[in-house]
């Protein structure tokens, strides 16, 4: 077998958290080199604080500034600093218990090398110079045994922005493989389920109704009809086409499943339920594996088709 | 069947928004859960599990709310759950905690369901650019759109029918203290004249986008006041496409329906349900889930809408709550219709509380049309 395509798929975007009471009081001592905790029921002082007591469950409302300097309790070697982490250069993932604190806050320690780091170590806080409300406000920690650096004035911090990026590599199936590689070649290629004999297009590994792989490969016409559609009025991020435009649903000769897909030739008041459509290609030189090349469907000029024949594909 | 009897003993919800700006996610949730638990006259120590639900990840870019949450939820020491069934989930969740009570499992259980969809892009979300696929070209709505204009065209409806429901749904809303959109001044002809953005498919005809979370106390006895017992609970489920689906009135839906009347011993839905609260995001979805909830006929759905018997008053008041048509913090909008049902039968709907309301349905659905659930509550014991 072919091997099948794959290609990057990249993930991302800007969260933003509102951040109530209790950590909007964190961020902002953090922007002003402060770091505050909060007194639990059990008078145990948690940082970073918890918005809600872990014995009671009851909100908590004792804010308690604590030291930005502190004990090592345990920690582990990054060797090899990955994107987004807090150094570029290796570097200790760190449980650091703040003088003032109960519970131990993970942080980076810029401790040089392996052999610097050791559980008990005092740490101090190397406070970022612009700082904005976030935890990426403390850089980093240092060994040492200097007090913390003083407090200075700051905003308040209401907000944050907690950006996520993924990125995947997206493998296509076997079938749908040789879908994509067949519209390269300018070909429509489906399968046909060996129990219910019904056409899909583009391909499935299985039938979804019968769970059966598909093995009969179904060569396709580029025309078909239009089982339904809608008319896009409202403009949206990423939009290619101006609005009023035709999203439908079209069912190609001889499949058993509509695709959706753009019908565009004729005004969008003119589109109906039944109308029949052909494929109009891009340029052959821009075509690649995806149904993108066909740019979109066009009215074939044939009779509409009888709601019959395609009543059973709503 | 059921081991023990269940009953909703308690709900609570925010105010919802579109920006809740002025608490986290944890404070939102506990403003739904600290209503509920004093509607339930319960504390802590009297939960035994909590369940917790909220919209696909990507939504809002949390991935576990059971890990940051469990403080919150107060589920330190006992049991938590997270369920998932993308816009349905608010009504899995509570069938969840139902099924763990009625099972014996548990006596009392909380049910929590979230959304924050200011802090994300829910449009954005729905259009992760997967290689090799082909974009749709048609934005949030446009999903639905086309087969709304199946439904027309099968049921023969006249075009007014959705505007009818986003009146009726908004004037509801406009009763309900907690209801995101208030337009008591809404009519027929503002409806008829807003942006056509998904033809057939009206601005005024579509959710709003909310920050929201709602609450239910489920438990095997009473606590104070009349609790909402739980008659039947359904889920099902069917794949996005196969070939032959119907997307105007999907078989796990009707399949969902049947089986839900069955165990609540309901023969004819329409005559023996007093008040629905369905899962109506977009304003056709009223006429469509009637006819696949078998209160109707198919294609009659929407002639029980046009003679007004879907309103407060009517044969089968729908929504009365406003629906998900005046509020939509998609992880919780089903739950709300869980919660918004008990509520009825208890007596507890305030302003917009239908006279006479012994047995209520809540439903909901969420991906393509193709996850399903329900409850039926009733003020009597089953």
């Amino acid at each position: 077998m072919t091997k099948p395509l794959s290609a990057p798929l990249e993930v991302g975007f800007d969260y933003t958290r509102s951040l109530g009471p209790t950590l909007s009081r964190f961020m902002t001592g953090l922007r002003q080199r402060r770091v505050t905790g909060v007194r639990g029921s059990d008078g145990r002082v948690h940082v970073p604080p918890v918005e809600y007591d872990p014995v009671t469950a009851e909100p908590l409302t004792e804010h308690v500034d604590v030291a930005s300097t502190g004990v090592v309790r345990s920690w582990s070697w990054a060797a090899e600093p990955l994107e987004g982490q807090p150094l570029s250069t290796p570097f200790a993932w760190a449980l650091i218990q703040l003088d003032g604190a109960d519970t131990s806050l993970l942080h980076a320690v810029d401790a040089g090398s392996a052999e610097q780091m050791r559980t008990g170590a005092r740490v101090r806080a190397r406070w970022a110079a612009e700082r904005v409300g976030a935890i990426t406000d403390i850089e980093c920690f240092e060994i040492s045994d200097e007090p913390g650096d003083p407090s200075v004035p700051g905003d308040e911090v209401t907000m944050i922005t907690t950006p996520v990026r993924l990125h995947y590599t997206h493998s296509a199936s076997p079938v749908e493989s040789a879908f994509l590689r067949g519209l390269i070649e300018g070909r429509l290629l489906g399968q046909r389920c060996p129990a219910c004999g019904k056409v899909y297009v583009p391909p499935r590994p299985a039938c979804p109704t019968d769970g059966v792989p598909t093995t009969d490969e179904v060569e396709l016409p580029d025309r078909g009809t239009v089982t339904t559609f809608c008319i896009v009025n409202v403009p949206f991020l990423g939009q290619r086409i101006k609005p009023p435009y035709v999203a439908a649903y079209v069912l190609l000769d001889g499949a058993d499943i509509p695709f959706q897909h753009l019908v565009l030739g004729c005004a969008a008041d003119e589109v109906r339920m039944g109308m029949r459509v052909e494929a109009v290609w891009k340029p052959r030189e821009e075509w690649g594996p995806t149904m993108q090349n066909i740019d979109h469907f066009r009215p074939s000029g044939e009779p509409d088709a009888s709601f019959d024949t395609y009543s059973q594909h709503l | 069947m059921a081991v023990q009897l269940a009953a909703v003993v308690g709900t609570g919800q925010t105010h919802h928004a579109a920006k809740r700006l002025d608490v986290s996610m944890a404070g939102l949730c506990r403003e739904a859960v600290d209503r509920a638990m004093a509607d339930a006259g319960v504390d802590w120590p009297d939960i035994d599990a909590v369940v917790v639900g909220k919209a696909p990840d990507l939504f809002e870019g949390v991935m576990m709310p059971e890990l940051f949450l469990a403080d919150a939820l107060g589920a330190n020491g006992k049991p938590l759950l997270r369920v998932h069934t993308a816009g349905s989930v608010g009504g899995s969740t509570a069938n969840v905690a139902a099924s763990l009570v009625r099972s014996g499992v548990h006596q009392r259980v909380l049910a929590v369901a979230f959304e924050k969809q200011s802090e994300s892009n829910a449009m954005w979300a729905l259009s992760v650019p997967t290689p090799f696929t082909m974009p749709v070209h048609a934005g949030a709505g446009g999903y639905f759109a086309p087969h709304v204009r199946s439904y027309i065209r099968r049921a023969g409806a006249p075009e007014h029918i959705g505007a009818m429901v986003a009146v009726k749904d908004r004037r509801n809303g406009s009763r309900n203290p907690y209801a995101h959109l208030r337009q008591p001044d809404i009519t027929l002809e503002s409806v008829q004249a807003s942006a056509m953005l998904w033809d057939p498919i009206r601005y005024d005809e579509t959710c709003p986008s909310s920050d929201g979370a709602c609450a239910v106390v489920i438990s095997s006895s009473a606590t104070t006041g009349q609790p909402a017992w739980i008659h039947a609970t359904a889920m099902r489920t069917e794949p996005t496409t196969f070939a032959g689906r119907d997307q105007v009135n999907p078989q796990a839906g009707q399949d969902a329906a049947h089986a839900l009347w069955k165990q609540a011993g309901i023969r004819d839905p329409l005559s023996e349900v007093d008040v629905a609260e369905i899962y109506v995001p977009f304003s056709w979805f009223e006429p469509m889930w009637l006819e696949n909830l078998g209160f109707t006929d198919v294609g009659q759905g929407w002639k029980l809408t046009e003679a007004g018997e879907t309103e407060i008053g009517g044969r089968l008041p729908v929504n009365p709550s406003g629906g998900v048509l005046s509020s939509n913090p998609i992880g919780a909008s089903g739950m709300l219709r869980f919660a918004e049902a008990a509520m009825q039968v208890m007596g507890r709907a305030g302003d917009h509380q239908v006279d006479r309301a012994r047995v209520a349905l809540g439903h909901a659905y969420g991906g393509g049309s193709q996850f399903f659930a329900m409850w039926v509550v009733s003020s009597e014991k089953p």
